[in-house]
């Protein structure tokens, strides 16, 4: 292997004195000191900054507005355009989240139902977002398409029982969902 | 009934100017420390703390730009556990927090903070010891602080601490000479050691680096330049006071003694609740005072520029009974800008490896203010001499300087260049 002896660049009289570096440096930090008082700081636009710096100031400022196209946030059950529930409780989900924060307990659907021929539904439906990662993976593996990452990230409770979401806050927050793929149903 | 009203002045001198006027500035400075960091680099910084009004109902808190934050830090620091680790030497591990506070709460008694107020009839000087070596107590007083650090790093007992305060004795060893030699020249120019002289010869004659109107302008003293000419060598020394009181505060690019990145710490790492809070006062008032003799010494201290104060006298020379409060606004301003250059310092220029700042305070600033010295001495005996003698003393001063760069340059041991491990 060739060796290749690398030589430290020689400094000039002007860059020996080091003043020139050290005035250079005072002007790239007040560059950004005026930046951020003027707003004008990079990236300030984008992230939608309270005006100083590039810094969004949170209750006052939130993110909903400039949350990208692939956020992943809290994970939600959702109906059909009929309302009814696109959980079948195949159990999928919980048994490949991999923090194990979604219990499912199955359900069956009496025949009396008009949409007895799904045969089965969720009873309860918890995911405990203490646990929750935002992987995404229950989404992907639903072969109903029923539960969905939304962009929702402000989850906060005062108990851990709080932070438990049941099955009736899960469609609160997945809501209707319209132009899926309709297995059970006879629209197209 | 005299005695006791001159006592009560000077215990109202000492309260007011130490409790009112120098320690609020450690807060201050705090804040904008926290809030001018916050900006250069693009954040806020803290701006919420305020006087919580809705906790008594009203529908919004005010927040003052979040200017109540020291007070809540302070208020913190005191209701934290005072931790003593057990394998600490305790009467020094007591003493130290101590040591480095009072040197610099002592050292504000020299500096003038105003001209003198008048109330009925009594002129009030508003600096609490007139004394006529100011500048010398400061070094003499101040340079105690380094006790208090090294007793600190040695009494922890613990390994960062320890080689925190020993940092702190060489960078102290470096840098109080060349802090000396550094002022002489405006001790030379001003024939004078006490700093409200000094401030009042700058108010009517132009600061040191102003030096724009009164005696030192050409066109009102006869053509004389010596003023001008001395402009540099002021400005050498205000080069090196200034770089040396940074390495004096231990304010970054020279604050080795406590670096966080490298020694944890530094010196306080074992401390906590008050005794840290007082280690962290002491180096802020040291910035205070510190920025406070540079204002005075090159930057007028509490004088307006361009001869404004010559509003605030009268047809007869005396300062009206308000200028006196006037000058210490334009002195606190002068102090808050001053202390806001060391912050933007702070984050202009990264920190100095231990042997290039030995190699800065010894070799390259000791030989700059001897020279400087010479300059100066130069510049001010020339008028009084026949400019054979001038000329001379210039050429001279050209060869001794010469032959000390050269020195230097030889001196300097080439290092080896760096191969590594191919040897």
């Amino acid at each position: 292997m060739a060796v290749i002896k690398v030589k430290r660049p020689e400094l000039n009289a002007g860059e020996k004195f080091y003043l020139g570096a050290i005035v250079k440096g005072f002007f790239i930090t007040m560059k950004h000191a005026v930046a951020s008082l003027r707003n004008k700081t990079r990236g300030a636009k984008d992230m939608a900054s309270s005006g100083l710096g590039a810094t969004m100031q949170f209750p006052e400022q939130k993110w909903d507005d400039h949350m990208p196209e692939y956020y992943r946030g809290a994970p939600a059950l959702v109906t059909d355009e009929q309302d009814r529930e696109r959980c079948v409780s195949c159990q999928l989900c919980e048994f490949i989240c991999p923090p194990k924060a979604i219990a499912i307990i199955p359900g069956e659907i009496p025949s009396d139902d008009p949409w007895a021929k799904v045969e089965k539904r969720p009873k309860e439906f918890d995911i405990d977002m203490t646990r929750c990662i935002y992987c995404g993976m229950c989404e992907e593996v639903c072969p109903e398409q029923a539960i969905y990452l939304r962009k929702d990230y402000l989850i906060s409770g005062l108990s851990r029982a709080e932070m438990v979401h049941d099955k009736k806050r899960l469609y609160e927050i997945g809501g209707k969902r319209i132009g899926l793929v309709n297995k059970w149903n006879e629209l197209k | 009934m005299d005695l006791f009203i001159t006592i009560a002045i000077i215990l109202i001198k000492v309260i007011g100017l130490t409790f009112l006027v120098v320690l609020p500035l450690v807060p201050i400075s705090v804040y904008f420390e926290r809030r001018f960091s916050a900006i250069i680099q693009d954040r806020v910084g803290p701006n919420r703390v305020g006087i919580p009004l809705t906790l008594f109902g009203a529908k919004k808190d005010l927040s003052f730009f979040g200017l109540i934050q020291p007070m809540a830090d302070g208020l913190k620091l005191f209701l934290k556990e005072d931790f003593t680790p057990v394998h600490v030497r305790k009467s020094f591990y007591w003493l130290a927090p101590a040591l480095t506070v009072i040197p610099a709460l002592v050292t504000v008694c020299v500096v003038p903070f105003g001209s003198p107020i008048t109330i009925g009839g009594r002129e009030i000087d508003l600096v609490i010891a007139d004394l006529d070596v100011g500048p010398l107590f400061i070094f003499a007083i101040s340079s105690l602080t380094v006790y208090g650090i090294t007793l600190a790093g040695w009494s922890s007992n613990s390994k960062f601490p320890f080689i925190g305060g020993v940092r702190s004795t060489a960078q102290m060893i470096s840098y109080e000479i060349c802090l000396g030699l550094s002022i002489i020249p405006v001790l030379l120019w001003y024939g004078e050691l006490n700093l409200s002289n000094i401030v009042e010869a700058q108010s009517a004659n132009g600061w040191l680096l102003l030096p724009l109107w009164g005696e030192s302008a050409p066109w009102n003293n006869g053509g004389d330049y010596s003023a001008w000419i001395f402009w540099i060598p002021a400005f050498i020394a205000f080069l090196i006071f200034t770089i040396s009181i940074f390495a004096e505060t231990n304010r970054m690019p020279f604050d080795l003694p406590e670096c966080e990145t490298e020694l944890v710490g530094g010196y306080h790492t074992e401390y906590s609740s008050m005794k840290f809070a007082m280690f962290f006062m002491g180096e802020y008032a040291a910035m205070v005072i510190g920025s406070a003799l540079i204002v005075t010494m090159f930057l007028g201290g509490w004088s307006l520029p361009f001869n404004w104060d010559s509003i605030l006298q009268d047809t007869e020379g005396n300062w009206l009974w308000f200028s006196g409060l006037v000058h210490l606004g334009v002195f606190m301003t002068k102090l808050v800008a001053f202390i806001l250059f060391f912050i933007l310092v702070r984050w202009t220029v990264p920190r100095f490896r231990y042997d290039q700042l030995m190699r800065l305070g010894w070799v390259i600033f000791f030989e700059a203010a001897l020279i400087n010295v010479f300059l100066a001495a130069l510049i001010i005996a020339a008028p009084e001499l026949k400019a054979v003698a001038t000329i001379t003393g210039a050429v001279v001063l050209v060869v001794v300087s010469a032959a000390l760069i050269w020195v230097l340059k030889v001196s300097d041991k080439k290092e080896a260049p760096n191969s590594g491990l191919l040897g």
